[in-house]
């Protein structure tokens, strides 16, 4: 396997980080400061489209800041699926930066710069993340978003602010520091290496006992992918700002989890080992599809367009977490595909969301009736995005779904069939009525929105451009496959 | 030239102590520039010992050349510089070198007109911490640990209010200590007839099986934990860093209770052996779980404490079951980390009472109620204090995240899963007092760039202050940037051969 010494992924880390330094200084004027996000992010994301080539080639960017332990260092390797997902955060991070400026601005919200900045910082925790090559890089990366994520869910503070906050930090640090520290130290007491490899880093003849153990450590102790029951935190973050459950708990933040768990399955633990025991697939399988299923159920009850969009959120991502678990090339290429597919659809619910309370002010969906012919740009972005988190044609959703579907039937866990489609079947439930009564039914007598409009050019814009991206997933969904083709190549050895 | 090196970091501070205290009568404004011009003379000479143990190995030094001679047995003291001591005398130094710099405008308030006493005493305290640090010889050791002792006493007592009473329990537990270490001593001699540290360590493998011996250790041991307030001889430590001065507290707090576990492992590993420690298996777990007890009662006690000086003591408290334990797990990585973080939690600590001391001396208190907007006061020392209690948290990539690393490798290892725990319920507990904090000084105020709230006024600390604060912060992220380094070219050639292979 060819591997190119790059420092270019430092750089892509690095923009963000520039980026968000200019931020703080430029805080006096905001156009000034917008125009820097906007540079930052093209810049970044033309870096990270000159790597595309070289990595669907089969080729590895690799760099090594310092070491910081025997053996693990501070380094960095981009593959095909560091980079997608880079490319899909950072992509995404134009739209939210754009519904921001819209978002805030007339409602004159405090502390913007702060937002920027750290909405900066995020995006380069999230990348370094996404190009880490060992777990040690990556936990260093987790953490930083943590931390980075916090002022951004407290943004309004006041006392659900600090309440949300306070839930967001003990989940994620408590469960990395609890669990995936120590499982990770395990990892390196028992094997004298960190590094994301194929075929894993233990040994022939490990205690299945002590696999199983760390495995569920570390599954719930990236507590970002909300796996149940840890997944509280992520309704609780509901409390920040439109545009931050947009970027950071429908993309960056959740993704990450779910990327973590994903390295961990298959750098760590190996395919093969996870194929071939059949103990730690059924834990992975059994954890993902119950969390699948119910939060999927806890979705139907929630009146809150927010709670129900976070509670479809910690659904989908066990999607991606069981479509690893079956371990199987199409289960893994369905499950690499879910981080756009499902970035894209979210993001568009999201950013509706706040599009609609900016135009009306309504936060629970028993208020929307008949909102949709009053801001039918917004309500139609809301319907595409549905069917792309449900997974119907001719949205993205549709490609990574018939893939997990596919690698459900393939693998030894084929109940995994059923829940995936029962889940989507949910999926439509909380999904399409609610559109179907923002178009078809009439106002209720409260609620006649008749001083509703579509919102601001910069708040709809951004929508549209989302959904679009949706739909535009659909049809180029070949140009996808081919990263998590290649993904796939590396790590999946039969 | 560097032959002399070693002891100038024992005179630089002992000649700015005596200088000090006697320009104090009639330049009482030249105390403090003496002492910091002795400290810095200090700082340099243990920096340049550390490259040069780094590429040369241990540096010994006879005091008045007083060497061994044919056929007569050692008279004179030795100073060493080796792989186990020479971080921490730069560390004693640095630290003491940016505190002595740092305390000025606390002491001015705090201390009015006594200014040259406390620099007096402040310096006599460092030369006695570089001393016991430098040694070679156990007795010696002990004349040091009084002269240290002897001075912190008087900076505790310097405290207002229940400074006395509190300087009092210190000085009844520290005397007890330096009563058990002395006569550990004695056994040592009674039974070697020597007291360098060298000889004593040749001569002890040949006596495994002496009950004095055993004695010996073990009454040294009860001594060093008394002085180093370990569980469960800890009930002294709060009050007396509550009440000193903020000052006295932010050179103590950082150094005393380092030195003293210095000495534990000096005691366990070069004048006992490893071996020594291995064959004495019921004291190893007694120790691991009276570490393990140390840091999980002392972080319950952090959770309940309202102020934030006495926080920080427990905080210290929890800190020293770390390093005991990391050394009583007598393994190659838990030793690593035990000497690891001996250096960074020196540095955290210093770090952590400097931010403490900037927000003393605005607000004039430190009860956790008056933070209220304290991040709009004093953004700089605030965002200071952040970085170091990541440090104390063990966030990455700070000094106390990989000494923790290796703690709980070393812990993994010996299969001490109570350790670990205690590790980690520790740093949660840290991590919910942080942000505790950055509630209270951060949301609990109508924020100032909404309208129509009041602003909050900046007011941070004087730059004499602010400036040691910050590079003190800083420090613990290159340190733990550096910990490899370090590791690999200084610790790892500390840990005894025998956990090598």
């Amino acid at each position: 396997m060819d591997t190119i010494h790059s420092f270019t992924p430092v750089w892509v880390i690095l923009t963000s980080s520039v980026a968000a330094l200019l931020i703080a200084l430029l805080g006096r004027w905001p156009n000034l400061r917008e125009s820097c996000i906007f540079a930052a992010a093209a810049i970044k994301l033309g870096l990270l489209l000159s790597l595309a080539p070289a990595v669907l080639d089969g080729k590895l960017y690799e760099f090594e800041v310092m070491e910081l332990l025997p053996n693990v260092g501070l380094a960095f390797k981009v593959d095909a699926l560091g980079l997608l997902f880079a490319l899909v955060s950072v992509s995404l991070w134009i739209p939210t930066t754009i519904f921001s400026m819209g978002f805030l601005r007339p409602l004159k919200r405090h502390a913007q710069t702060r937002f920027f900045f750290f909405f900066a910082i995020a995006i380069s925790s999230a990348v370094g993340v996404a190009f880490s090559a060992n777990l040690l890089t990556l936990f260093i990366f987790y953490e930083a978003l943590s931390l980075s994520t916090y002022p951004l869910v407290t943004h309004h503070q006041d006392d659900d602010a600090i309440k949300g906050g306070r839930k967001y930090l003990t989940y994620l640090l408590g469960t990395s520091i609890a669990l995936a520290l120590p499982a990770m130290i395990i990892v390196y007491q028992q094997t004298g290496s960190l590094d994301f490899a194929n075929g894993g880093v233990f040994a022939d003849g490990t205690s299945t006992t002590l696999l199983v153990v760390l495995l569920v450590m570390f599954l719930f102790g990236f507590a970002k992918a909300a796996l149940m029951p840890f997944h509280a935190w992520l309704p609780g973050a509901m409390v920040a700002p439109a545009p931050v459950s947009a970027l950071l708990h429908a993309v960056a933040v959740v993704k990450v989890g779910v990327f973590s768990i994903i390295r961990v399955l298959t750098g760590i633990f190996g395919v093969d080992l996870l194929a071939n025991t059949p103990s730690l697939s059924t834990i992975v399988c059994v954890l993902a599809g119950f969390t699948l299923i119910v939060a999927s159920l806890i979705a139907l009850t929630q009146d809150n367009i927010k709670s129900r969009l976070a509670y479809s959120t910690i659904g989908q991502l066990s999607y991606i977490i069981l479509g690893v678990g079956l371990a199987t090339k199409s289960g893994i290429a369905g499950a690499t595909l879910h981080i756009p597919m499902h970035a894209f659809g979210k993001i568009t619910l999201f950013l509706c969301a706040g599009a609609i309370y900016q135009a009306c002010g309504a936060k629970c969906i028993s208020q929307m009736h008949g909102i949709g012919r009053k801001i039918p740009l917004t309500m139609t972005a809301f319907f595409i995005g549905s069917l792309c988190v449900i997974g119907l044609p001719p949205t993205g959703g549709f490609v990574s779904k018939w893939y997990l579907l596919t690698g459900s039937l393939n693998s030894g866990q084929q109940w995994a069939f059923a829940v995936f489609l029962t889940s989507s079947l949910l999926n439509a439930a909380y999904f399409l009525p609610f559109v179907y009564k923002a178009f078809f039914s009439s106002p209720s007598d409260e609620a006649k929105w008749e001083s509703a409009k579509e919102p601001p050019l910069l708040t709809v814009v951004p929508v549209l451009i989302t959904a679009m991206g949706c739909v535009l997933l659909f049809f180029f969904s070949g140009k996808l496959y081919q990263f998590a083709d290649k993904f796939v190549e590396l790590y999946v050895s039969k | 030239m560097t032959v002399q090196l070693p002891i100038v970091i024992i005179l630089g501070p002992l000649l700015g102590a005596v200088l000090a205290a006697f320009t104090g009568w009639f330049r009482p404004r030249l105390s403090h520039p003496l002492v910091v011009i002795g400290l810095a003379i200090s700082f340099a000479a243990a920096l340049k010992l550390v490259f040069i143990v780094a590429d040369a190995g241990a540096q010994k030094y006879w005091l008045g050349g007083w060497g061994p001679k044919q056929g007569h047995g050692v008279v004179g003291i030795q100073i060493t510089v080796d792989y186990l001591n020479t971080l921490l005398l730069a560390a004693v130094s640095g630290i003491a070198l940016l505190t002595s710099v740092y305390t000025r405008r606390l002491v001015d308030t705090e201390l009015a007109g006594r200014q040259r006493y406390f620099y007096a005493l402040f310096s006599l305290l460092v030369t006695g911490l570089l001393g016991i640090t430098i040694t070679g010889d156990i007795f010696n050791l002990y004349v040091f640990m009084e002269i240290a002792a002897l001075s912190s006493y008087a900076l505790i007592a310097y405290g207002r209010g229940r400074a006395y009473m509190a300087a009092f329990n210190y000085l009844i537990m520290g005397t007890m200590g330096a009563c058990l270490y002395l006569l550990g001593v004695g056994f040592i001699f009674a039974k070697s007839g020597t007291l360098n540290i060298d000889d004593v360590s040749a001569i002890i493998p040949a006596l495994r099986q002496s009950q004095a011996l055993f004695v010996g250790f073990v009454l040294i041991l009860l001594g060093a934990w008394a002085k180093m307030a370990f569980f469960p001889f800890h009930g002294w430590l709060p009050n007396a860093y509550a009440h000193a001065p903020t000052a006295s507290a932010a050179i103590l707090a950082p150094l005393a209770t380092k030195v003293a576990v210095y000495t534990m492992l000096r005691i366990m590993f070069t004048v006992y052996s490893i071996d020594y420690i291995i064959h004495s298996p019921g004291i190893q777990s007694l120790a691991l779980y009276l570490s393990s007890l140390a840091i999980v009662i002392a972080s319950f006690f952090s959770l309940t404490q309202t102020n934030l000086k006495k926080l920080a003591s427990y905080f210290v408290l929890s800190e020293i079951g770390y390093m005991v334990g990391g050394a009583w797990l007598a393994n190659k990585p838990g030793l690593t980390g035990a000497m690891v973080h001996v250096v960074a939690d020196a540095a955290m600590t210093s770090a952590l009472f400097m931010a403490i001391g900037c927000i003393v001396y605005r607000l004039g208190q430190a009860q956790l109620d008056d933070l209220k907007g304290v991040f709009f006061k004093m953004p700089v020392t605030m965002a200071a204090f952040v970085v170091t209690m990541a440090a104390l948290i063990g966030v990455p990539p700070t000094c106390g995240f990989f000494s923790k690393w290796y703690l709980i490798q070393g812990a993994a290892q010996a299969g001490v899963w109570h350790f670990i725990a205690a590790l980690l319920l520790s740093s949660l507990v840290k991590a919910i007092i942080l942000f505790r904090i950055i509630e209270i000084g951060y949301n609990r105020v109508p924020h100032p760039a909404i309208e129509g709230n009041p602003a909050i006024p900046r007011n941070e600390a004087p730059l004499s202050m602010l400036i040691p604060t910050v590079a003190m912060s800083l420090g613990l992220i290159a340190l733990g940037l550096a910990t490899n380094t370090l590791v690999n070219t200084i610790i790892a050639n500390a840990v005894p051969t025998a956990l090598t292979q």
